[in-house]
């Protein structure tokens, strides 16, 4: 598996192959409190990189879901409707969200685990 | 941390269901001390005062604590506060945003006599929620403490004005420590209470079971230009104590009926509706959500609204805005959860 990556709207992607699977950042949940649901897409279409795919609604606010990369829906973890803590519990495993078939190439603006750093230390401030 | 009225204040300590579930089933601990803290002394103090809120102070004795309401001419909700009574006077708890405009307006309307000292930076606060609050506060005999009432004692050997109340809807106590001392009480309480499932508990856990008791906040579900009869609060208020600031604008809303009323809602599973959403009846604009959140102890999201009189009763059906859409919401009686409370003993709402 290859490096996790990350965007500024704080999704992470790994890419295996072709196939993307992407879910919201330690940093993420940890600002959302406990996530209560999550609203997703169905398998099968097609998302454009930075599109919004779906909604995460934690007790304290609703938060749009941006995919980082463009591609088809190939999986969404089902788990998550009826354990939505597990975004908060293990975000970066078992609370992924989505799978993509890869469109094309990556986005040149994903960033890497010491840019994304920066840019939650900026957030925290 | 987020700011909340300029404190700095945790939202959680470690996930605000478990410390939601520890208020509801055993206990949690809450630190309270941006509320603002007011000692009112002086020989005409008991007449400003009655002057100054809603309900009749009269009854109140020394060791007894009320529930109050501060209005504007109009009529309108300036903020609702604590007032204690004790054997030198008297102190009231207010809402930590209102805290210096509270201030401003005791003092504009004070006679020569007496004082208003704000006491918020000397006195520490914390609150202690849940079913066995009294069984796990490390202190003794207040078993007979009633509901809304307060006295001086020790917890865990250090001096605090210990108080009947609460914001959860739970039994459970407030303590008022002097600040150097507030931290070894909170970690008293906390190493007592660890084995019975006690857990600190931050401003999640304070909004959800408040919200589930149906204890309304101030600047969400009611604020200057909102009167008590609409917020459900009209048993604060005393018409026939005697003159009051907003008696006169209170008298004409009553005779011709409030317009607006607040009302509970519950919706489905993720329809969280937020502070702001509209609510339609038959396809029509009734009102706003004041507050809404996820209850993880009743297992569905609620709220509170305030809607147009009579659009809506407990039963019917309403239509509210969710994530840019409407989603189903059933009325229903308020509050959503009935805790361990000791309202049944309470002369406070008498």
């Amino acid at each position: 598996m290859a490096d996790r990556r990350y965007t500024k709207t704080h999704e992470w992607i790994t890419v295996d192959g072709k196939t993307a699977t992407i879910g919201i950042t330690d940093f993420a949940q940890s600002q959302l409190g406990d996530v209560v649901f999550l609203e997703l897409p169905t398998i099968g279409r097609k998302i454009g990189a930075r599109e919004g795919f779906g909604v995460v609604e934690s007790v304290k606010a609703a938060s749009d879901l941006y995919s980082p990369v463009a591609g088809r829906i190939t999986e969404v973890n089902e788990k998550l409707s009826s354990k939505p803590e597990l975004i908060n519990s293990d975000p970066y495993g078992e609370g992924w969200i989505l799978k993509l078939e890869l469109a094309g190439d990556l986005p040149t603006d994903l960033l890497d685990e010491g840019e994304y750093k920066k840019v939650t230390e900026a957030s925290a401030q | 941390m987020v700011d909340f009225g300029g404190w700095e204040m945790p939202q959680q300590y470690s996930s605000i269901r478990d410390e939601h579930f520890a208020v509801r089933k055993a206990a949690g601990l809450f630190d309270v001390s941006h509320m603002g803290r007011f000692r009112i002394a002086g020989d005409p103090s008991f007449d400003f005062l009655q002057r100054t809120v809603t309900n009749d102070l009269g009854p109140l004795v020394h060791g007894q604590a009320q529930y109050n309401l501060m209005l504007n001419e109009s009529g309108g909700i300036i903020d609702d506060l604590v007032v204690y009574r004790g054997s030198e006077g008297f102190f009231v708890v207010v809402n930590a945003s209102n805290r210096e405009g509270d201030l401003d307006w005791l003092r504009e309307h004070a006679p020569s006599g007496v004082e208003i000292e704000d006491r918020t930076f000397e006195l520490g606060l914390i609150a202690y929620q849940g079913p066995r609050a009294e069984e796990l506060l490390p202190a003794e005999g207040l078993h007979d403490l009633p509901y809304f009432g307060f006295r001086g004692g020790d917890v865990a050997g250090i001096h605090a004005l210990i108080s009947r109340t609460g914001y959860t809807g739970e039994d459970g106590f407030e303590l008022f420590i002097d600040s150097d001392r507030v931290g070894e009480v909170w970690d008293a309480i906390l190493e007592r209470g660890r084995s019975a499932g006690v857990l600190p508990a931050g401003l999640g856990a304070r909004d959800a079971t408040r919200l589930e008791a149906a204890l309304r906040l101030w600047g969400n579900d009611m604020d200057q230009t909102t009167n008590p009869y609409e917020a459900g609060l009209g048993w604060t208020v005393k018409l026939g104590k005697g003159e009051f600031i907003g008696r006169e604008a209170l008298q004409k809303i009553k005779a011709e009926g409030p317009r607006r009323m607040l009302v509970g809602l519950k919706t489905g599973s993720g329809d969280i509706a937020r502070h702001g959403a509209e609510v339609r009846a038959s396809g029509r604009p009734v009102g706003h959500v004041t507050s809404g959140t996820h209850s993880f102890f009743l297992g569905h999201p609620i709220a509170l609204a305030m809607v147009e009189a009579a659009s809506l009763r407990v039963g019917d059906t309403a239509a509210v805005e969710v994530r840019g859409r409407e989603a189903q919401a059933e009325v229903v009686k308020l509050p959503f959860y009935r805790g361990s409370a000791r309202s049944g003993t309470s002369t406070a709402k008498a």
